[in-house]
């Protein structure tokens, strides 16, 4: 599973990280870290991070399949 | 309609169960001037982008005299005001230092690490629910919650509550602008109260340092700021989240269709507490604002001085951000509501009331089977800011473990 | 046939083609769909990888807490495309309507859509470039290979260039322990994009991590040992330094080789596109079936007189390429513009530093609030008496109202008071940018609408 972060929008409200601390981080006062693969374990947390930013500006995959053509199978 | 009789109304008390059809009026002019000055934001944008302009205070001394100046102690208490009272770089400041041992950076899984005890706490509230054909949703489980949360939270003895729901209570009902001076002295009175318990609190503290963020700031902030903010703390922890729990409760219980599709489907809660944040907002709105300079927003200039009021309940109802906004719908896409404001003053318990909201709704819709609602609308308590209702009685028909 | 029935073939069985697997290529493919395209649609990329995000890359990625390969970009919905990856797009036949593969394919279109972006710009000596220790960061392989080498035990890390990804590295080897010299042509940090002003704060922040920040020279060779392993750089000042690893950071390139000889408007400074997206020939005509977004695209920007912006930014790459895709399927009356407000982030040294509008347009600066000795402030650049741009450091809270102060064409300097106002900045300074050609700016018009849909532009009176 997925997500990234639109961080022109993040302001650095730093919900997701009280929310998902495995997966958010804060790097000093403002800028975000996020980790853009998550396992099953977080899904739970990562969908409450997600839900709450205020600028909503966190877009989460579920779906885990590879896509075809692509890497390990080297085109 | 004129403008004088509509905020009149907004604040009277026979308006408080259903607000909303006077903040559709208020909307029909974004920013609208009332006859003592103030002015109303009630429009989505606007609401948001003042919030976001630096050329509006958090600090009510810059109202000229003669206006309410919320949030402001009077000399003789000694107390500073707390940090929502004041704006950067004091503001940031303080914030940043209570953050310290509350959030992250430096505290990241200071609330993730409260789940278990407040999963605890959620259990034996419903336990005691066993034998009842009916309770108070807020005497029996909205009011107790984040009641002990914000007390381990600040490291507060739990045994100490009564005492300082009294204070807690007369400090929230002067951010009341109806509060009248009356609402005012006992608020000086109670701050006054309760900041003599916390000195003797804090100053144990200091000495015998314990659990909470009380120990972990005692050594870094004056015994003046750090009452200031254990006391905004207190109150608002006790307030706020006990409206969120409750309004959550009875929309839900207003909207059997979507009770039974959270009984399907339990994940549907997360963005639901979102849906109710956007359309039962426990802070309705921020009368405590001031211009520092001419603002013009919406073909209107706000003049220097002035009092703004943004109304954040009114803005979450805008048609021109959300479709179909009086429609309560957890499926809300791009959910972006101001329940929690925005800006550098956005609530700072937030993170707190979600994990609350997170660990109390799903289980209270889980274990426990309601029959109906016993008053509707309930009774409300007299506060048009932190609105919420007093008692909500429920009759209930089964507890499951 | 008119237009409009033109139109509705395209959008039920069209055919698509993506030069480019990347965030802009993705996000484009999406919005196709989400607006009811029902043709085919195909996915050319040069990489072996699925559309990956890299401003992790230089990020957490170097800090350990991200791996490189787990950057792929989650999915806004199922775009049902053939992909055609690790395979570049070789040259264009726009007569034929075709792309020619690297492998001898050619894939037809009735659309296309280039979305190739940039790629590191190498070092200019290529047997200095090929020593082992000598990397460029642009590629989730790049990335890769530069975290094991950083994490294998170097002593000394030397950056060539100190722009954003040259910072945000040096950022990183400081965080994890590593010695690193930092060589930067100009007088300061970040010079180019904020100015003097501003780098001189992102000067501070680097001493202040312990960075070896040399200004003013350029290095002039890399030299390495006898089996092919960098061993020291010397610099025009005539020092030496002794390192192990250099990070080459000298910007980008387009990625528009390929395109040579096809006639439409590609050149090192991008493809030439109007507002719609839709690419220039070299003569000037638009074109109706080509489109491009993203790094690759140069278009022009109402707000900034006009003239043709390419701009190297995560939020303009994802909102050009709906603004391409929306465009590529529908009729005329119907298209939009791309009129987003430049935008971009860096984290570097524990700082988030934002920036809205054109600061390098910029002929004066105050900071605004905050203080520039507190390395946390807002600093506004103003041109001929006009807001038009804004760049933030740990105040991202604030970059929305200056965004629309930008918007609005707002007067310049902010006279009015403000939280966190310091007296002793009010006065405007020169920003202190090292280029004098820089494009002008206007002001002749204001930005109107919340959305990107709504988005439109608004002629005003000029302002005396």
């Amino acid at each position: 599973m997925r997500l990234v972060v639109d961080l022109n929008r993040c302001q650095g409200f730093a919900q997701c990280v009280f929310l998902a601390p495995d997966v958010f981080s804060l790097h000093g006062d403002e800028a975000l870290l996020f980790s853009p693969r998550f396992d099953e374990a977080q899904r739970d947390r990562v969908e409450k991070a997600a839900a709450a930013c205020p600028v909503q500006a966190i877009l989460v995959d579920y779906f885990d399949e590879p896509t075809k053509g692509a890497e390990p199978h080297v085109g | 309609m004129t403008s004088g009789t509509l905020i009149t109304q907004i604040t009277d008390y026979a308006n408080r169960a259903d607000p909303y059809p006077l903040y559709a009026e208020l909307r029909k002019i974004p920013v609208r001037r009332e006859d003592d000055g103030s002015y109303l934001v009630s429009t989505y944008y606007e609401v948001r982008s003042l919030a976001n302009d630096p050329r509006l205070s958090n600090d009510t001394t810059n109202r000229p005299p003669g206006y309410a100046r919320v949030g402001q102690p009077e000399a003789e208490s000694g107390l500073p005001p707390s940090f929502i009272f004041t704006d950067p770089p004091v503001h940031d400041r303080l914030r940043e230092t209570i953050n310290r041992p509350f959030g992250p950076p430096h505290s990241p899984r200071f609330l993730d690490g409260l789940r278990g005890e407040l999963a605890t706490v959620v259990t034996d509230l419903l336990d005691a629910f066993e034998g009842k054909d009916q309770v108070d949703i807020v005497e029996d489980f909205a009011y107790p919650l984040p009641v002990t949360a914000i007390c381990k939270v600040l490291g507060v003895p739990r045994e100490d509550e009564p005492r300082f729901h009294v204070w807690a209570d007369a400090l929230a009902s002067s951010l009341d602008p109806q509060a009248g001076d009356d609402g005012q002295a006992k608020a000086q009175q109670a701050r006054q109260d309760m900041g003599a318990y916390l000195a003797d609190l804090i100053e144990t503290k200091r000495r015998h340092p314990g659990p909470g963020i009380l120990s972990a700031l005692a050594p870094d902030m004056t015994p003046a700021d750090l009452e200031a903010t254990a006391v905004l703390l207190l109150v608002a922890g006790h307030e706020t989240t006990v409206n969120a729990i409750t309004n959550t409760t009875l929309t839900l219980l207003r909207h059997p269709d979507v009770l039974d599709r959270l009984h399907k489907d339990p994940g549907l809660a997360v963005p639901l507490i979102e849906e109710v944040l956007r359309y039962e907002p426990p802070v309705q709105f921020v009368p405590w604002t001031t211009a520092l300079a001419d603002i013009d927003v919406a073909d209107t200039t706000i003049p220097k001085g002035a009092p703004v009021w943004l109304m954040l309940a009114a803005a979450n109802r805008d048609p021109k951000r959300f479709k179909d906004p009086d429609r309560f719908d957890p499926g809300r896409k791009d959910n972006e509501h101001l329940g929690f404001y925005t800006g550098i003053h956005y609530c700072f318990g937030a993170p707190l009331a979600r994990i609350e909201l997170h660990v109390a709704v799903p289980e209270l819709f889980r274990r426990v089977t309601f029959s109906r609602l016993l008053e509707d609308p309930p009774p409300y308590r007299a506060n048009a800011v932190l609105r919420g209702p007093r008692h909500l009685p429920v009759a209930i028909e089964a507890l499951t473990a | 046939m008119s237009a409009d029935t033109d139109v509705e073939i395209l959008r039920r069985r069209g055919r698509i083609v993506v030069v480019g697997a990347s965030l802009a290529g993705l996000r484009a493919a999406e919005t196709l769909r989400d607006k009811g395209f029902t043709g085919s649609l195909t996915m050319i990329g040069d990489e072996p990888y699925e559309p990956y995000d890299r401003p992790p890359l230089s990020k957490q990625a170097l800090l350990g807490r991200a791996r490189p390969e787990d950057t792929a970009l989650p999915r806004r919905r199922d775009i049902d495309a053939e992909w055609r990856l690790g395979v570049a797009a070789e040259s264009l036949d726009r007569a034929a309507k075709q792309v020619r593969l690297t492998n001898g394919d050619t894939v037809p279109y009735d659309r296309l859509l280039i979305t190739t972006g940039t790629r590191a710009r190498p070092w200019f000596h290529p047997e200095e470039a090929a020593l082992d220790g000598v990397f460029g960061l642009r590629t989730r392989d790049d990335s890769a290979r530069l975290c094991r080498k950083l994490t294998g035990g170097v002593s000394r890390v030397l950056v060539i260039g100190a722009g954003f990804t040259g910072s945000e590295v040096a950022s990183a080897c400081r965080e994890l322990g590593l010695d690193v010299t930092v060589a930067e042509r100009g007088p300061a940090p970040l010079v180019g994009a904020l100015g003097g002003v501003i780098g001189a704060v992102a000067d501070r922040l680097q001493r202040g991590h312990g960075v070896d920040l040399r200004c003013g020279v350029s290095v002039t060779a890399l030299e390495g040992d006898d089996v092919g392993r960098l061993r020291r750089a010397h610099l025009s000042d005539g020092s030496v330094i002794d390192a192990e690893v250099a990070v080459v950071s000298l910007g980008a390139m387009r990625n528009t080789e390929w395109l040579a000889g096809s006639g439409v408007a590609a050149g090192p400074r991008g493809i030439a596109c109007d507002a719609g997206c839709r690419v220039f020939d070299v003569n000037g005509i638009v074109t109706d079936d080509i489109y491009a977004a993203g790094d690759v695209a140069r278009s022009p920007h109402p707000l900034f007189d006009y003239q043709f912006l390419a701009l190297e930014h995560w939020g303009n790459a994802v909102e050009q390429a709906e603004i391409a895709a929306h465009n590529m399927i529908c009729a005329g009356p119907d298209r939009r513009p791309h009129l987003w407000l430049p935008m971009f982030w860096s984290t570097q040294f524990g700082v988030n530093i934002k920036s809205v509008g054109v600061p390098s347009l910029g002929d004066q600066l105050v900071v605004a609030q905050g203080a520039l000795a507190e390395a946390r402030f807002v600093a506004v650049y103003g041109y001929r008496g006009r807001v038009i741009a804004a760049v933030s450091f740990d105040g991202a809270k604030w970059l929305g109202f200056y965004e629309q102060q930008i918007a609005a064409g707002a007067p310049f300097p902010p006279e009015y008071r403000a939280v966190d106002r310091r007296t002793e900045m009010l006065h405007p300074v020169d920003p202190a940018f090292p280029d004098p050609h820089l494009p002008t700016h206007g002001a002749t018009v204001t930005l109107t609408g919340h959305s990107p849909s709504e988005r439109r532009v608004a002629f005003v009176p000029a302002h005396a």
